[in-house]
């Protein structure tokens, strides 16, 4: 085996003992909150009688004890079962299956936007430095990351949308809209993706530039890029394959963290746009004391960060030989 | 008022006429798609199985029931055309609608009926439980004639038939099925005006026309598609743009009522809601050391000020409480109850005399309050209580939490003074109303039972013979005992009748205005072209 497959193999294999206790510790934070399901189903008929909550809680296997419902659930996980959403009368994993699109699509949309705009606002600050230039993009990453989402959201509505009505309010697609074909739907969902994508791309933009900026303004300091500049290489050869790859690590790093969290969905952005992820998903979970479909949302979610950490490690490797992946 | 000249009305008459033809698309006609929106999304579409108010605004329109009710509630047919009562109140008997299909095609008959309330309602619906209770039996003696027995009579059971409260199932994709997990909770087969077609979660429900409807000529919208869009605002912007038609109960800001009602579009409508009879009110904790006090209760009452609470915290959308029965009910009376204006002098005078003197800094003692996490306005309001009970030195302490908590911490830790929300009080009050002031109801551990722990002998048999009192003069004059007694001991403070509303587009026509009319589905409405 080669030492990068060994390695690999490695990691992966640590993976199972960090989700198992990613798991134990989801399984026992979530009976924290006061309050079952039982209690919201109750609370959300209007009416309820001590039997009808006693047989809730038989049903939802919530009237044995404590070990009995852990070792149910770990016998349902080793049987990679994610178990039965009590709340909405379907398998967790359907649920969660029903809403990864629409979330993946969502991040993925921002993530690169935000790479993109952001890596390119950075190395222009860093070229130029203390110009106007500098200044204006240092301003807008300033109030980027420092506005409410929702409140840039909103504006957005009002003014793309109500105003001048250039974009949907939110969804996903249009709703009993009659789209025809595949070069139909793609316009649609892309219309509908616009302003969601945008808003929540701000904030990482923001970020990704402050740090290619900063990191870039240091590595370009260092010995090797006045050794490069000193054999004659062209001046774009070395922005680009000196610095900029040397500084592109703690980006690689926040990206990789960033997007193992955006998978999980963005609750504010997907509340102000209707937009049918996994962050509503959970937020609805939790305020339902749905644990079922909680604990698997929670699932997913731990195994997407550990998964996208792995990967930027690998990258590590991949942008600077000087880590050694073995 | 303004005058209109005869020249005036000349040309307006004369524009009238030539506007004529343009009224032609003003009468009821079918189809089109109405855009409606529904908050929150509901977890099943079947009322059966949960019996929230959004769960019934989307199924009512694929499901009936053996009733419906007119303007002033009294029973209409439904997928009943006729019944009896018992002159003994214990036997009721239903003859059904012939012909009436279910939307795979199967006949409806008296066997779904029989199924529906002994195997499903009274099992599996939280309120069933309570409301069917004193049914024993029922009889088929043909397909279509059901006849209900009852162990007693209970005058309240006939206003508890609609689709909302209780919804008909298919006994054939049901029966031997485990109910609560029954796939069809998600694709419901109903005999109602509309046809489920299609549930994306977190996106929208839509259904279809029933074609093979039994009120013939009905429903009228080829098509409606229900929309989740969870953040207010956006709804608000829905609604503005006319992306979004129809928005039943509170779903926009209840401080964007004043905007949205200006625009031409866009219409405000309170019609529909009566039938819960829902009511703002305190509940408070008698287990407590001050609350206990009737003195301190009624203090409490006498520092609420009422009209500025419905027309500040509330936008108008309500009317101050006289007592807990809402007073366009036909059982609310006020000769001889005692009423509690607005008056901070006789609070402070009782609460002296329940021996609560001021302290040096001017407060008597500390409440803990706690409010239904039910929207922003609970909130606002328990801040407004707050600061009403300070000028009558009673310092309050306003817990947040999320529905759960909340439960867990007024119905089963009873931690609390003053409980506030909305108590749904419903049309016929031993459907709702009683379960605040029964000893019967003190129940840990279930939401909505009575956490005041108020319990009074005289009350108890007050409640007892309204419930099988068939004779409806007499249950009147037993309501209005009840009225009294009430608003003495003052378990609940009642604060203000609620005004539920509507929100929809003005091209959007003939939505009912029954009581329920908000549960009873969509199949007399239509668009003007």
């Amino acid at each position: 085996m080669s030492p990068f497959a060994s390695y690999l193999v490695r990691r992966l294999a640590q993976l199972v003992p960090t989700i198992l206790f990613v798991a134990i510790g989801n399984f026992v934070l979530v009976r924290l909150a006061p309050g079952d399901l039982a209690d919201v189903l109750a609370g959300e008929s209007g009416a309820a009688t001590p039997e009808y909550m006693a047989q809730l809680r038989s049903e939802f296997g919530l009237d044995q004890p404590l070990w009995a419902q852990f070792l149910a659930y770990m016998n349902r996980l080793a049987h990679l079962n994610l178990g039965y959403s009590f709340r909405y009368h379907q398998d967790v994993l359907d649920l969660i299956g029903s809403r990864v699109a629409a979330t993946l699509l969502l991040a993925l949309t921002a993530i690169t936007i935000a790479l993109i705009l952001g890596v390119v606002f950075g190395i222009l600050a860093s070229r130029f430095r203390g110009s106007l230039l500098d200044e204006l993009i240092s301003v807008i990453a300033t109030i980027g990351f420092s506005v409410p989402l929702f409140w840039v959201g909103l504006m957005g509505v009002v003014l793309f949308s109500v105003k001048l009505n250039w974009l949907p309010i939110g969804g996903m697609w249009t709703i009993g809209g009659q789209q025809t074909g595949w070069y139909g739907n793609v316009v649609d969902v892309g219309r509908h993706l616009v302003l969601p994508a945008a808003t929540l791309s701000i904030f990482f933009m923001a970020i990704y530039s402050r740090i290619t900026r900063s990191a870039m303004l240091e590595v370009s300091q260092l010995d090797f890029v006045r050794t490069a500049r000193a054999k004659g290489i062209s001046e774009t050869r070395i922005v680009v394959r000196h610095i900029l790859r040397n500084a592109l690590l703690p980006i690689v790093t926040l990206t990789g963290l960033q997007l193992g969290t955006l998978l999980g969905g963005s609750i504010v952005i997907e509340t102000v746009f209707a937009w049918p992820g996994l962050g509503r998903l959970a937020f609805d979970a939790v305020a339902g004391r749905d644990i079922n479909l909680l604990l698997g949302i929670f699932l997913c979610n731990s195994i997407l960060v550990v998964v996208m950490n792995l990967i930027v490690d690998i990258l590590y490797g991949v942008l600077d030989p000087r880590v050694e992946l073995a | 008022m303004f005058k209109i000249s005869r020249r005036e009305m000349l040309v307006g008459a004369s524009a009238m006429a030539l506007q004529l033809p343009a009224f032609a698309g003003q009468e009821p006609h079918k189809g089109g798609t109405l855009i409606a929106v529904v908050q929150p999304e509901p977890t099943a579409l079947t009322t059966v199985i949960n019996s929230s108010f959004y769960h019934g605004i989307v199924s009512t329109n694929m499901f009936d029931a053996l009733l419906t009710y007119d303007e002033n509630f009294s029973p209409q047919p439904g997928l009943a055309t006729s019944w009896d009562v018992s002159p003994d109140g214990l036997t009721i008997t239903f003859k059904l609608r012939r012909g009436v299909k279910w939307h795979d095609g199967q006949p409806f008959t008296s066997a779904d009926v029989k199924f529906n309330f002994l195997d499903v309602l009274r099992k599996y619906n939280a309120r069933g439980r309570i409301n069917l209770a004193p049914v024993e039996s029922i009889d088929t003696p043909d397909d279509f004639t059901a006849i209900m027995h009852l162990s007693k009579p209970a005058p309240a059971l006939m206003s508890a038939l609609n689709s909302q409260d209780a919804q008909l199932l298919p006994r054939h994709l049901y029966e031997g099925t485990d109910i609560a997990k029954n796939p069809y909770n998600l694709k419901p087969v109903g005999t109602g005006a509309f046809r489920f077609k299609e549930w994306r979660r977190g996106e929208y429900i839509s259904m279809v026309r029933n074609p093979d409807y039994w009120d013939q000529g009905k429903p009228y919208f080829d098509e409606i598609i229900f929309r989740i869009i969870p953040d207010a605002a956006a709804r608000s912007a829905a609604l503005e743009t006319g992306e979004v038609m129809y928005a039943p109960y509170d779903a926009v800001a209840i401080s964007d009522v004043p905007r949205l009602g200006k625009l031409p579009n866009l219409a405000i409508s309170t019609d529909g809601y009566s039938y819960q009879g829902h009511m703002l009110m305190m509940e408070l904790n008698t287990q407590r050391p001050q609350t206990s006090h009737p003195k301190v209760r009624q203090a409490i009452s006498f520092a609420m000020d009422r009209q500025r609470l419905t027309d500040t915290v509330w936008y108008g959308l309500g009317t101050p409480a006289k007592g807990p029965i809402i007073h366009t009910s036909r059982f609310f009376s006020s000769e001889g109850v005692p009423q509690y204006p607005y008056d901070l002098k006789k609070a402070n005078a009782l609460l002296d005399e329940a021996g609560f003197p001021r302290k040096e800094n001017g407060i008597r003692f500390t409440l803990s309050s706690s409010y239904m996490p039910f929207g922003e306005t609970q909130q606002s309001t328990a801040q407004f209580i707050k600061q009403q009970l300070k000028q009558v030195g009673i310092d309050v302490t306003v817990e947040n939490a999320d529905l759960p908590t909340y439960l867990r911490r007024v119905y089963t830790n009873y931690d609390f003074d003053i409980n506030q929300g909305s108590f749904a009080t419903f049309i016929d009050p031993d459907l709702g109303l009683f379960r605040f002031y029964s000893t019967e109801q003190i129940a840990k551990g279930v939401a909505w039972s009575n956490a005041s722990r108020y319990s009074n002998p005289t009350m108890d048999k007050l409640i007892a013979a309204q419930k099988s009192e068939p004779d409806e003069k007499k249950r009147l004059a037993l309501m209005h005992q009840f009225q009294k007694m009430a608003q003495t001991d003052l378990p609940m403070v009642p604060l203000m009748e609620m005004h539920h509303f509507t929100t929809y587009n003005r091209k959007l026509h003939g939505l009912r205005k029954t009581p329920d009319a908000v549960l009873q589905g969509l199949k007399d409405a239509w668009l003007a072209s």
